[in-house]
């Protein structure tokens, strides 16, 4: 942990309109870390994880990923960009073209690898994500578990160092939620760094280094999972717990 | 016959509907066949025949004024070069139609094209006499301002509905300008414009030609209806799109070359096809500022008094041109819509 982290926020803020979605928010990510984020619905986790690689610009404090200080400059954010791989609750996979294409359109346009290398990449990434069978698919031709993985796919393809995950299983049904988890479950064994929105606890529990609790735009509480499910320090944290695991 | 009782007499009103229907057919389709094909005079030097007792349409018309209603007053002798030109421009617009021609020698068939087109209509060389572009009319000239006027006005159109979603504010306000000065104006009063007060503007001794005046006027135009298509197909497309192109590292133009436009245009197609159809016709608008184009030329053809009186046979005929070019263009986009739509669909899913 003596390294420089790999994301480094300090005194982030952000309003949209008058609303304040981030107060003041401190956080460090070293290498290989894994954090969990969980919180509200409208605590600001989401914007968080967007201000990692530029999709949201911050209005104060300053956000450094792997030493590159996020500026309102293109260069800076499309550096950052290809280093960050982000994954979304909707999967956002391009519907016009077939789930190989989604894989190399990315390394070719923006790291200019030659067509037949990011063909071989791609091939090997979707095995990865044991989809490789459906590879000349089209995203509508796929169910959302599948099309979640080939969304993580398309995201490695560019050789992240660090993947962003915005609630990917939220818009699954509950038979396809285990598929995606076990791709991340190993993609985490990787020693890949990730910070990951999600209410699925049992992945909190086994993946995450740690765990940050978000509510109202604060960083409430920040532990490792056994400490923050077992004592949590904060009565709003001990609520939000009996809320979702309640049921 | 079940089909018929179930969809044609299903109930009263629907019967009482196909009747009427059936009635007024009987009424007005056998008179017409008995005008138009059984007491038509076909070919006639003149137009006696024509004029007599109980004669039908007077096709004859058609055949005998048809090279002045196909290319207006370019000089007789050498209308095989309009007729030429007719034919590369269809042939072109097949080879563009067909999936299997989609390739980059495509654009090199078009620019060669074109060129020759040029080369035949304007001529000066080659051993063809020249021949100045104000004599250039009909159909001719019909099909070429509907050609270079999408052909300039179709990327124009994608770049203002771009830059009316633009973050650059001068770009925005630019496009906003454009595209609303323009559509508050009538086609006409723009031509009238190109044709009258552009040449006022433009410095002693510049001199652009009334054609191509009327040429950028139409692109003018065109573009900023076209752009406004466009940018309802930009609308339609979900932002998450440009945030996961955003998030791959993709910089604004590959984003927007090779994800959003894609999906913008192909679900454009509709209304994309139904403003071309509109501009095509729109073209023979251009008569206002002395252009002959196909409609024009059959107005002057019906001006001399031997054939005057028969102007049904001739808009008719015009209406059959002007018909055959704009059905092609809607069957096509049906086809390449449905093309499209595979992949799309929700046909197979996975396992």
């Amino acid at each position: 942990m003596a390294d420089k982290p790999m994301i480094e926020m300090r005194a982030v803020g952000k309003w949209f309109g008058q609303f304040q979605v981030l107060k003041n928010v401190d956080l460090a990510v070293a290498q290989g870390e894994k954090i969990v984020l969980c919180g509200p619905s409208g605590s600001g986790k989401s914007t968080l994880v967007r201000l990692v690689n530029g999709l949201e610009p911050s209005q104060a404090g300053k956000v450094t990923v792997d030493g590159i200080e996020l500026k309102n400059d293109p260069k800076t954010i499309e550096a950052v960009r290809s280093e960050v791989g982000m994954v979304f609750q909707s999967f956002n996979l391009f519907p016009h073209l077939t789930a190989m294409e989604n894989l190399t359109l990315a390394p070719v346009w923006v790291r200019r690898l030659p067509k037949k290398d990011a063909d071989a990449l791609a091939l090997q990434l979707l095995e990865r994500v044991r989809i490789a069978e459906q590879a000349h698919k089209y995203p509508a031709q796929l169910s959302g578990g599948q099309q979640q993985r080939v969304a993580i796919a398309r995201a490695l393809a560019m050789k992240p160092k660090i993947m962003l995950f915005d609630e990917p299983t939220s818009a699954l049904d509950p038979e396809m939620i285990k598929e995606v988890l076990d791709v991340m479950v190993e993609l985490a064994a990787e020693g890949m760094t990730m910070v990951v929105v999600t209410h699925e606890m049992g992945f909190a529990r086994t993946v995450a280094d740690r765990v940050v609790f978000m509510d109202q735009g604060e960083i409430v509480e920040s532990a490792a999972p056994k400490t923050f499910f077992e004592a949590p320090r904060t009565e709003r944290a001990r609520l939000f717990l009996s809320q979702i695991l309640g049921h | 016959m079940r089909w018929v009782r179930e969809n044609l007499f299903g109930n009263w009103a629907s019967a009482i509907a196909t009747l009427a229907i059936l009635w007024l057919a009987w009424k007005l389709v056998p008179p017409f066949v008995q005008w138009a094909l059984i007491d038509a005079v076909w070919v006639s030097p003149d137009s006696r025949p024509c004029r007599a007792e109980g004669a039908g349409a007077c096709w004859a018309l058609i055949a005998e004024k048809h090279r002045f209603i196909l290319f207006g007053t370019y000089p007789f002798e050498h209308q095989w070069r309009p007729g030429l030109a007719i034919l590369l421009l269809i042939a072109l617009y097949v080879a563009s139609a067909l999936r299997r021609f989609w390739r980059p020698a495509l654009a090199l068939a078009w620019i060669g094209g074109l060129a020759l087109i040029g080369l035949l209509m304007w001529g000066g060389t080659a051993g063809l006499a020249y021949v100045e572009n104000e004599r250039w009319g009909g159909l001719a000239l019909t099909l070429l301002l509907a050609t270079f006027g999408i052909a300039f006005a179709f990327p124009l159109s994608i770049l203002l509905a771009l830059g009316r979603r633009s973050k650059l504010p001068a770009v925005r306000a630019l496009s906003v300008l454009w595209i609303e000065l323009v559509r508050g104006v009538p086609l006409i009063s723009l031509l009238f414009m190109a044709s009258v007060m552009l040449p006022l503007f433009l410095p002693e001794g510049v001199n652009i030609d009334k054609l191509l005046r009327a040429l950028l006027a139409m692109i003018v135009f065109a573009a900023a209806y076209l752009a406004e298509v466009v940018r309802g197909g930009l609308q339609a497309i979900p932002h998450g799109q440009g945030e996961a192109a955003d998030a791959l590292g993709l910089p604004y133009w590959r984003k927007t070359l090779l994800v959003i436009l894609p999906q913008a245009l192909r679900i454009s197609i509709p209304p994309l096809v139904n403003t071309f159809i509109a501009f095509f016709k729109d073209t023979s608008l251009v008569v206002i500022i002395g252009l002959f184009d196909l409609l024009t030329s059959i107005k002057v053809a019906l001006g001399e008094p031997a054939w005057s009186g028969f102007g049904v046979e001739a808009y008719l005929f015009a209406a059959l041109v002007y018909f055959a070019f704009c059905f092609a263009m809607s069957r096509y986009s049906q086809d390449l819509e449905r093309e499209l739509e595979r992949g799309h669909a929700r046909t197979e899913r996975g396992v």
